[in-house]
This record gives C-alpha cells, structure tokens and sequence, in this order.
C-alpha cells in the first residue's frame, strides 16, 4: 500500500514500524472475511483492513486520535485471526498496538470511560484487590441489569454479570517455591502464575503442576511474579505494561541464572501472546533487550511444553468427547493449533472441532466489559457452534474464554490440563462433578 | 500523483447539496447504516485495485432489499450516482467511489436464506461470501462451483457484477453458468425477480445479460445459485517443467486431446517462491514453470484421467510429476495457490493483469509478457488459470515510487493489448471496471460499444450506477 510518510515524521520509531508494517498490506481484503467484528457488523471500518486505513490515515496526517477512529480501534478484539489470514503477512498485532499507545496519548475519553479503565488497570491485575472486587461483585450481582440500562454503566453491568458465584478459597498453588520432580528430573521450568487466573480457578496451575511433577519435571514459582502487563498493553498503556514487563524478565532472569530454566510455562495463552512478544516491547531498551529477548524464547504454552514430554498414550474405558475450544490468543496469537488436541487425543479423548473455530468468544481481555453488546453476540455464536458438536466437556487453555464460554452454556468448560492431569492420573476436575 | 485514467468530473452541484442528500439518505436508514464522516469515509475510497482512490459522498450499508430499493429510489430522483460495493475485493477497481457518489455497501446483507437440497440450490443475500455457501453445505455433500482466489472473502454480488470464475471454472464455469435467479433493484428503486429454482426461464436470458454487468444495470440484492454435489475424491497433480513453453503447450495439448480436467493453474519461478513462502505446500523448487492440475472422481477416474495427462506432458518434457498424498498436502497447495496475489505483498506491491488468450497462444504471450516487462525494466510473476486461457501477470513494482508506479501501469496496458492481438480479450474474470476502461477501443469498434451503451441505456437511462466504469470516456461524448 502506499504511504506518505515525511522524513522528520520516520524518525519516530513508532512510525517507522507502523509505516513498514503498512506497506506491506496490498488491500486484498482477505482479513475482512474472518474478523469477528466485521462478520457481526458488516461494516468495514470494524475490519482489519478499515482500522488498517483509519490508522494510516490518523498517522499520516499527524493528527490526535477522534472519536469516530477511537470507537472502531477500540472495536478490535485484537484476536488476531486476520494475521492467520493475511498472505502478505502484514503485522497487524503490532500496528493495532502502537495505534493503542498512540490513542492513549492524543485521546481524552470521556468521563465513565475513563473511570471503568482505571478500575480495570488497578484491580484485575492485582489478585488480592481482584478477589476482594469479585466478593463486592457478589453483592451487586441482582443490580447488574440496572446498569445495563444505562450506556455510559454497561461495563458495569457486564462486570457483575461475569463475577463468578463462588470464588475458590484454596490458593496456595500461587505460593512461592518449588515442587520436587517425582523421580530423576529431565526439566526445570517456572510456571506463571499470572493475576485473574489464580483467583478465578487456582486447580489450573495445580493441575499443572502435578502433572509436570509426575512425568519428573521440577516446577518453581518465582517469587515476586505478577501480571504479564497483557491487560495495560491491549489499553495502550505502554509504560504499565512495560513495567509489569520489566518485573517478570527481572524475576526470571534470575532463576536463569540461578539453577537454569527449561522453559517458562503459561497456562492462559493470552498472557503467553504477550510475554512472548516481551522481546519486541522491550527492544529499544538497552537494559533489557537481551534479557526480554531470552525469556521470550523460552515462553511456552503447557501444551507446546508437554508435547515434547512424549507422553503415554492411553485409552479410556468410556468414551468422553472433548470439543477443544482453541482460545484467540491460542491458534492466531501464538499459532499453537494441533498440540492441545493431540495431547487430548493420546490422553483418550475424543476430540471434536466446532464450526467457525477460528472466530473469537467475545472475551478478549476486558472486552466482555469493554464492548459487552459485541462481545455477547459472539458468545452466543460460540456456544451455539459449541453446543451443535454434542460435547460431554469443552477444553479451553485460556481462563478469559472459560470464563465468557462458561457464562453461556450449561456444558462444563474446563482447562485442557486439567482434563489432561486427570488421564494421566491426577484428581478428576471438579467442574465435571 | 499522475493518473493514467480519468474519472468523470464531479458534479459541483451534486456536491454542494451534500447535507441534503445525507439528511434524505437519513431518513431512509437506521444510524449505523449510513456513514457521511470524511474520516470514517477515506476506508472506502478504494478497493483492491489501489492505484487509484476517491472519496465517496456518502457510504450507505442497508440491511434489506426494501432499504436497498428506497436509496435507490432518493438517487435516482436527485441524480446522484451510486457505486455499489460487495467486500471491496476487485482487481479492476469496479468498487472505487467518485466524489459525488453514494456507495451502496453489500456487506450487512450477508445471510444465507434457504439451502434447498432437492432443487440442488440455494438462495443467498448479495453480501454472502462466496465461501459461505460451500462451507453451510459442506456436510450434506454440496458445493458451489465458481471459486474465484479472493473466495474467503468476495461477495456473490460482486462475483455476479463481474461473473467472476476461479480455478475450477475449467469444468464447471464461471458465475453466469451457476446461477439461476436474482433479485434487482432497478434505477427508480423497482424491485424485480428473474429466474427462480428451475435451470431455465421463458423470454429472454435477462440473468444472462445482468451477470457481469459491472453493477451498471442495477443493484443484485439476492441471488438464488446451483448447488453441485461434491465428487468423490480430488486431488491435485504438481507437473514442473524446465520451460515456461514446455508446460504452455502441454496445456494446450491436454484439452486439444480432449481431456478436461478439474483445474489447470499455471505458475512461474518467481510465483512458485512466493507462494511456497507462505503456504509450504511442497511446491517443486528446481522447475521453471508449474502447473496444479487437479483430477477428480473415483480413485480409477482420477487415476485413468492423470494417465492421459502424464502421457501428454511427457512429449513435453515435463520435469517433475508429484502428486498430493492426503487432503492435508491438496488444502496447502490450494492455499497457496489462491494466496498468491496477496502473498505477492510480501515482496512488493503488485498490479494484477487479466487477459484471457487463446490456448494456443499461450506461449507466445508470455514470450510476449516477458520481453515488455523487461523494456519497462520491472519484474513479474505469473500465476494463472491456464486451462481456460486466462492469463493473470502479476507486475511487481514500488508503489512509493510514482515514476515506477507509472511504468508498471503502463507496461500492464500493454501487456493487455497483447492479449487482444493475440485473439483473446482484455478480462477474464475481474472486470474492464476503472482499470481497462480505455483499453475498451482497443477491444470493440465504435460501433460496438454503442450497442453495449444502449443496452446498459435501457437499464439505466440516466446513468447513475458506476458511471466512471467500463466505458472510455471519449467514446461517451461521441455517443
């Protein structure tokens, strides 16, 4: 595509990357057709190749973020699904990024917007203030409606209606430490712990945890881990991000270096997106660019990790169909698609695919909350294209789609260890009871 | 920037009633169907033929044929013209606005209506994906046969405005054999049916006409279009060759022999690379120029027809024979056949030629083809459905450099003359649109295109639908 980009404007680093990422798109359209938003809308300024030309041209002419681009940047889920599409492999992911951080420096938002953003930025990544919001969540549950009611509150409202009835008292598999390899150890790896997570469902890195233990894998919780920074980043807040960045490659870094790390394992794959892009945010910093680079490399979802433990395969005594849900964050954003099925599969599993697989839940970080008319569109569509293939359970490996899946059907949805910790002889889930 | 083509000139006093017109097109539309903000406007200013971009007045995206028929009826009773616009996907810019247009965008209108199994078809809304259809009735057996490269993503309107074809049209045809009905809006906002369920209708072939008419003759807001019944097996056969003339006369030996196969697509080296870049579907490196053919049936059709094809290339020379070995390895080298143009941006921009000649005279243009990309000093790469002809030069240049720019346009004119010489035509599936206009006169006589002028005429006296398109401008103000 051509760009008119001056010189002095190239000279932003910014800029010079978005301005290579844009040449590269060639206007074909082919990302329209698998974007989730342009498929529910049918309005091409929600597309991939809309935004694409709404940021050149808000760039180009050097000019603030407006409402009008505002409100369709912040329509993207930042699935990704159109970078599985795009042929001429145009890096969308980055160029809606820088958009973000531009947005949140030229833009003033209004009011409510502004309030519901600073909520999300100092609460969810926070576990204790997450859990003491969901107990308040709890109370204001029955007025969830109320809000909805009114535009500028419908955050709110979604917020209420996606608090969980209960919420798990057991946490300790976030405690700091080590836990010993079963027999002679073949790995040493850390896991994260992540921040939504371990209060919305601690059995997950539990079950992670057992799981590598038994088949002789050490496991450490760092201390000092916290937010991966993906919920600051996809909001633009660069600097938030950066730090929350900077925190978790300075912690690593350290068990690097003492004892050694085979890998770190994430087991939400929207956070694994992110650290593995931690190289690229942290590039033009002198301090951190090698070491943001390491860690990087060594990101790995649970399932990229197991699948080089080769595994037993087993068979089970009753059939269970599984039909894997492969989370946005999953097949587009770290381009894992096959692993979490085959290991379901050799676990005993019978494993099913739903229609349309590759279109978003509607969760997407905060935007269940953010955009929750969008978002229960495509939740609905979900668990319709869910519901049709007949499953005893649903997998998933990313909280956020537990969560808004979840919130949908009645169908119990699980974390693909969880199902993978129980063949393989770990406690059987407790959302199958 | 110099443009090579011109477009009408705007009408000022269109333009000056611009509020007006919005107000009225307001009063027809909910909020989120109309858009009149010049900065949420400049995403529809052109379509994948980007060389050339105008701003609309307005965008509309209606969401029935009702609302539809009531623009429709608003622009026509104030003259204001109208481009209609599927998903934006044209190589031959048949979606770019003017500035004193109101688009018509498809693209809300993307429902799948009836499947009807035992008629073998089904009836869709104009804004549905040419993949759509095939992907709903995948499990019961069926598929739509036109696939054109862009298919994830265009419309059935689009593809009915231009009659677009495919990879697989060798066999099955190109849109105008596969559909049955239509619902139209015509210039004053009437709204007719042709056609219906059956395979033919009493008078004239009216769906015949209106398929490929450029979204001049009115406005498709439903198509009702043939289902076929999938074969049992398919497979593409890799053929590479040492010679782009080896592999153009085993081409046009194989159908001079009287063996038709699913699909012949032809690649050359530099086409080869990209799309094994991106698809690695095994494509053969070490060759010069490639040909997928694709054979379907039982497992002895396929075999007995592949056969007579190795039979044939072999008095060619013919380098290499891979077959795919599972319906895995066939996905990726469809996918990377169908990438390639967008694939292509990888490495460059691209413009996107559409001549069809003669098979025959396969060789001799891409003899033809290659000697004028080398006087204008550009590359190319060559991707295309041989088995019908249909020649798709890829001209690669640098779009942030206007002098290349210019050459790469004018070497693309050129390249489409040589196709007419050579007795074949200036499109095969995109559409003449914006982008082969002027190449019209090279094509048809005077007197020709009067007639075409009149019949459109008949459709649209006053010449609103896409008035920038298809015919030369000169030849307009003869008329």
């Amino acid at each position: 595509m051509r760009t008119t980009f001056s010189p002095d404007q190239l000279k932003d680093p910014m800029v010079s990357e978005s301005e290579a990422i844009l040449r590269k798109c060639v206007h074909c359209g082919f990302c329209t057709a698998t974007c989730p938003t342009y498929v529910t809308l049918g309005n091409e300024l929600d597309s991939p190749r809309g935004r694409i030309y709404l940021i050149k041209d808000m760039l180009e002419n050097n000019r603030p973020a407006d409402e009008k681009t505002v409100k369709h940047l912040d329509r993207c889920l930042s699935c990704l699904a159109c970078t599985t599409t795009c042929p001429s492999g145009v890096d969308y992911m980055h160029l809606i990024d820088n958009a973000r951080a531009y947005i949140e420096k030229t833009y003033d938002r209004p009011m409510m917007d502004k309030i519901i953003r600073a909520i999300l930025v100092n609460v969810l990544p926070y576990p204790k203030r997450f859990r003491l919001a969901l107990r308040f969540a709890q109370i204001g549950r029955p007025f969830a409606g109320l809000f909805k009611q009114v535009a500028a509150f419908k955050p709110m409202g979604a917020m209420l209606d996606l608090a969980p009835k209960s919420i798990p008292s057991d946490t300790s598999s976030a405690n700091p430490g080590t836990r010993a390899a079963k027999g002679k150890k073949r790995a040493r790896i850390a896991i994260l712990s992540g921040c939504a997570q371990p209060v919305l469902n601690p059995a997950i890195n539990q079950a992670t945890m057992d799981l590598l233990n038994r088949f002789d894998v050490e496991v450490v919780v760092p201390e000092g881990e916290g937010c991966c920074g993906a919920l600051t980043h996809h909001m633009g807040r660069e600097h938030v991000a950066h730090q929350s960045a900077k925190n978790n490659v300075d912690v690593w870094t350290r068990e690097i270096e003492n004892g050694g790390l085979d890998a770190i394992i994430i087991t939400a794959s929207g956070c694994g997106t992110t650290i593995k892009d931690y190289g690229h945010m942290l590039r033009d910093d002198p301090e951190y660019a090698v070491k943001a680079k390491r860690v990087s490399e060594l990101a790995k979802d649970i399932t990229e990790f197991l699948s080089t433990l080769e595994l037993p395969k087993i068979t089970r005594d009753e059939e269970m169909v599984v039909t894997y849900h492969s989370a946005c964050s999953m097949q587009h954003g770290q381009k894992i698609t096959n692993h979490p099925k085959d290991l379901l599969r050799a676990a005993g599993y019978t494993v099913r695919e739903p229609a349309e697989g590759h279109l978003c839940c509607g969760s997407a970080g905060t935007y269940n909350i953010m955009q929750s008319e969008i978002a229960d569109k495509l939740k609905t569509r979900k668990v319709s294209n869910l519901e049709r293939t007949k499953p005893d359970v649903i997998a998933a490996g990313n909280i956020g789609c537990i969560t808004q899946i979840g919130s949908g059907t009645d169908i119990p949805i699980i974390h693909t260890i969880e199902l993978l910790n129980w063949a393989y002889g770990g406690p059987k889930p407790s959302g199958l009871n | 920037m110099t443009e090579l083509i011109k477009f009408l000139e705007p009408s000022a006093q269109i333009i000056s009633k611009r509020s007006s017109i919005i107000s009225g097109l307001a009063e027809i539309l909910p909020d989120d169907c109309l858009i009149t903000d010049e900065r949420e406007l400049v995403p529809f200013e052109t379509d994948a033929f980007i060389a050339y971009r105008r701003l609309p007045l307005a965008v509309v995206l209606p969401e029935t044929t009702e609302q539809v028929a009531e623009v429709v009826k608003y622009c026509h009773e104030h003259e204001v013209p109208i481009v209609p616009r599927g998903a934006g996907t044209s190589l031959a810019g048949g979606a770019i606005p003017q500035e004193d247009a109101i688009v018509i965008g498809l693209s809300k209108m993307n429902r799948i209506l009836d499947v009807d199994l035992a008629n073998r078809c089904a009836v869709v809304q104009a804004g549905v994906t040419n993949i759509a259809i095939s992907q709903e009735t995948d499990s019961e057996g069926f598929f739509y046969a036109p696939d054109p490269s862009s298919q994830l993503a265009c419309t059935i309107g689009g593809n009915i405005g231009m009659n677009s074809g495919g990879a697989h049209c060798l066999k099955y045809g190109v849109t105008t054999n596969n559909l049955l009905g239509l619902k139209m809006v015509m210039f004053d906002g009437t709204v007719i049916d042709l056609g219906g369920k059956a395979l033919d209708m009493p008078g004239y072939d009216l769906i015949g006409l209106l398929c490929g008419s450029e979204g001049q003759m009115g406005i498709i807001t439903e198509a009702t279009v043939k289902l076929l019944a999938k074969p049992e097996g398919a497979k593409p056969v890799l053929f590479g060759f040492d010679t782009p003339e080896d592999a153009g006369r085993c081409v046009r030996d194989v159908i001079g022999a009287g063996i038709i196969p699913v699909a012949i697509e032809y690649m050359d080296k530099p086409a080869i690379e990209i799309c094994e870049a991106f698809a690695n579907a095994g494509y053969p490196m070490d060759v010069e120029a490639l040909l997928i053919v694709e054979v379907e049936g039982s497992e002895a059709e396929m075999d007995a027809m592949l056969d007579k094809i190795i039979d044939v290339a072999k008095t060619h020379n013919v380098k290499t024979v891979k077959e795919s070995q599972s319906a895995f390895e066939a996905a990726l080298i469809w996918k990377g056949r169908k990438s390639a143009f967008g694939a292509t941006g990888r490495i460059a921009d691209y413009m996107c030629m559409d001549g069809t000649v003669p098979l025959s005279q396969l060789a001799f243009v891409l003899e033809g083809t290659a000697k004028i990309i080398e006087k204008y000093g550009l590359r190319v790469a060559n991707v295309f459905h041989a088995g019908d002809g249909n020649m798709h030069p890829l001209i690669l240049f640098n779009m942030n450099d206007p002098e290349e720019s210019i050459k790469a346009e004018q070497a693309g004119m050129d390249i489409l003359r040589l196709c007419v010489d050579a007795g074949g035509c200036l499109t095969g599936e995109h559409g003449v649109g914006i982008e082969k206009r002027d190449l019209m006169t090279h094509q048809y006589s005077k007197e020709d295109l009067d007639q075409q002028m009149a019949v459109r005429a008949a459709f649209d006296p006053q010449w609103i639908f896409n008035p920038s398109k298809v015919f030369p401008l000169e030849v307009r103000e003869d008329a």
